[in-house]
């Protein structure tokens, strides 16, 4: 019998592991950088690295069900001669009519409406069935002006006006040529079946004076009545909320990088922009450097999924967050019922997000006329409905727990942190020290 | 090439009100006041003439206007005059900071002077006539506006510009009609360079007909369409392909 060198064990590399060899061939083969919806998938600190203390001998607790726990919040009480008031301060982000279809977005304007808060056109235009299925539209104002018009201004609740957002801080809107239906040509006189790249940056101001005076048009054309918005995407939050603040804005949203696109680059997603939970302190410090914290509201969003998750972003100072990805999970997005066409399309439930290509099985991203079939706004708008009360009553659940009588009571003396990242990006406590990283000298 | 009546039309800021328009002097009165006026004429309101005195360079004069009514502004305006402009014609006796007429609907804006940035960005519909000159990114993604410039115009003018008519008696700066879509450009005098996807094309007698229509409408006289070329899209750049990366 010969000796044999005992084998190795075939390794493979974290640097070159299976996903990154699978993106190299793709885009040897195919000669075009991978497109793609959502947000940033890796795995990034965020609100599960932080909890929620609870109350103890020092602070007592709220009974639930029994005592109160306010959700209401108003927003664009800095200026609006009409600010919105919402039951709830979860409220539902952008998304266009294009990237989404019209049933999606009635369903989306039903659930909003159901359960007392907002939703918000996209880079599409207004369309009837977002207006009037939603008590509460706010309308975008965006580099592409899409069918932008001085009616639907008017009609709105209220102005958001879009500097950037968190899957892609400095990039354009996308929308392939797939999604380019009569309709959606017609809202962006576009022609039909084009890839549409819109600029990144406004047509007619850049900076922040320019954007001073863009607001003072906007708040002319429609009589001081509207909250003006500012969104930005989640680069620099201390300067950029300082900024909107200067420039007159009543409300500043930030978006971190977990938020959602419906179409750009996987590059730009993966690695531009900060993460939610990094963006919150730093735009809290701003307002309350600038005197303005609870004058102008701060609306975060990126990755919110549970009350637990709106809970403490609250505690960290913002005054409501807002769903994308989530609030399409709830009417249907990636839905295990349809798995077996996922698979036809190379992918499975739950990590479909080829969104562009407009063969959304679950009939929500897609201007298919077949597909879009598959979402019943009514009952798509309940389940929407039912979700954003269910992360409601979560947040109440932790609020009384800590002894608060409104969810905006919450303070980040209510947290502590599980990872050192956590503590120095949120500016709370490492759990069971008195440590936060970077205060102190430390 | 030359502006046309340009140092005249520039100088033109000096006239006194006329009896029968609605004045507004903004020496005296505020801007909110002017625009909240404008905002409150419903149909077949009698306030069909108005004036403005001493714009002297404010934001936002008469934005949002959104009845047929003709208001004189007497002098030089900032930002935005006429924003978003739905159905008003509103004549500048001065020149325009950047973005006059901005995401115009319908109606005419008429600026004697010259025009900064952005002149009729994202316009929709409706005649923006500039007697100046424009400088750059006027025309900046226009979708369905007319715009007329007596002179010439700016680097990058036209960019992504989807739909509309821009037309320069004089010359256009670097970059014009970059990442055009359908848009028709003519300019009478030289082109400092072309955008990306952008290139010359034949005037065919329908254009010829469009221009002289546009240059009748802009009170334009002494010029022939002949003198013009046209300029439009390539669309190599409608749909994504890697060979033409060097062009995004």
């Amino acid at each position: 019998m010969t000796y044999r060198n005992p084998p190795t064990t075939p390794r493979r590399s974290a640097t070159f592991d299976d996903y990154t060899l699978s993106e190299i061939r793709r885009a040897a083969a195919t000669g075009i950088y991978d497109i793609r919806g959502g947000g940033a998938k890796r795995k990034l600190p965020h609100f599960d690295d932080l909890l929620v203390l609870g109350a103890s001998i020092s602070r007592y607790p709220l009974e639930g069900y029994r005592e109160r726990c306010d959700t209401n919040v108003v927003l664009g009480s800095r200026h609006a001669k009409k600010p919105i008031e919402l039951k709830i301060p979860i409220t539902i982000a952008g998304m266009s009519f294009g990237s989404l279809s019209g049933p999606a977005k009635e369903a989306l304007g039903r659930g909003a409406t159901l359960a007392g808060t907002s939703t918000t056109t996209g880079d599409g235009g207004m369309t009837e069935e977002e207006r009037g299925h939603s008590k509460t539209l706010v309308y975008q104002y965006l580099p592409s002006r899409y069918g932008m018009n001085p009616r639907d201004l008017r009609r709105a609740d209220a102005i958001e006006v879009v500097v950037g957002q968190g899957a892609k801080p400095g990039g354009g809107g996308m929308l392939l040529g797939q999604k380019i239906s009569d309709r959606v040509a017609e809202m962006r006189t576009l022609p039909k079946g084009i890839d549409q790249r819109s600029a990144s940056r406004h047509p007619d101001w850049t900076g922040p004076d320019d954007l001073e005076i863009k607001i003072l048009e906007l708040r002319e054309i429609t009589d001081w009545e509207k909250p003006i918005y500012v969104k930005v995407g989640g680069a620099r939050p201390y300067y950029d909320t300082a900024l909107a603040v200067k420039a007159g804005a009543d409300v500043v949203v930030v978006d971190g990088m977990q938020g959602g696109t419906a179409a750009t680059q996987e590059v730009f997603i993966e690695n531009v922009g900060q993460p939610t939970l990094a963006c919150i302190r730093p735009a809290v410090q701003a307002l309350q450097d600038l005197g303005m914290h609870r004058k102008v509201q701060l609306i975060v969003s990126g990755g919110i999924r549970n009350g637990a998750d709106v809970a403490k972003a609250l505690a960290l100072g913002v005054d409501a967050v807002s769903i994308g990805t989530a609030a399409l999970v709830a009417l249907g997005d990636n839905d295990p019922r349809w798995e077996a066409e996922y698979n036809e399309l190379g992918t499975t439930a739950g990590a479909y997000d080829d969104w562009h290509e407009g063969r959304d099985p679950a009939g929500i991203t897609t201007q298919d006329p077949e597909l879009m079939k598959r979402v019943d706004p009514i009952a798509a708008g309940r389940r929407l409905a039912n979700y954003l009360k269910v992360m409601t009553l979560e947040a109440q659940t932790i609020a009384r727990a800590c002894g608060k009588n409104s969810l905006h009571n919450l303070e980040p003396e209510d947290l502590v942190a599980l990872t050192i990242e956590a503590a120095a990006m949120a500016g709370v406590p490492l759990a069971g020290t008195n440590w936060i990283p970077g205060k102190n000298g430390f | 090439m030359p502006a046309i009546n340009l140092s005249k039309a520039a100088r033109d800021q000096s006239h006194a009100p006329s009896q029968a328009s609605r004045v507004f002097d903004l020496a005296e009165m505020s801007l909110r006041e002017l625009n909240q006026a404008l905002h409150n004429l419903t149909a077949g309101s009698n306030e069909t003439a108005w004036e403005v005195l001493n714009p002297k360079g404010s934001h936002s004069v008469a934005v949002g206007v959104g009845q047929p009514v003709t208001i004189e502004v007497r002098g030089s305006v900032g930002y935005y005059c006429a924003g978003m402009n739905a159905g008003s014609t509103i004549t500048v006796h001065g020149s325009a900071g950047p973005g006059v007429g901005e995401n115009m609907m319908s109606g005419s804006i008429i600026v004697k002077g010259d025009a900064s940035q952005y002149a009729g960005a994202t316009g929709r519909g409706g005649l923006l006539v500039i007697e100046g000159n424009a400088s750059s990114r006027c025309g900046i993604s226009m979708k369905g506006i007319d715009i007329v410039v007596h002179g010439n115009i700016g680097h990058m003018s036209a960019f992504m510009a989807q739909s509309g008519n821009l037309v320069v008696l004089g010359d256009a700066g670097d970059a014009l009609g970059d990442s055009i879509y359908e848009a028709r450009l003519f300019v009478r005098g030289k082109v400092g360079s072309l955008g990306a996807d952008c290139i010359a094309k034949e005037m065919r007698p329908e254009h010829l007909e469009l221009l002289q229509s546009l240059l009748d409408r802009a009170g334009v006289t002494g010029v022939e369409p002949t003198e013009f070329k046209r300029y439009g899209s390539a669309r190599t750049l409608y749909n994504f392909n890697i060979d033409n990366a060097d062009a995004y």
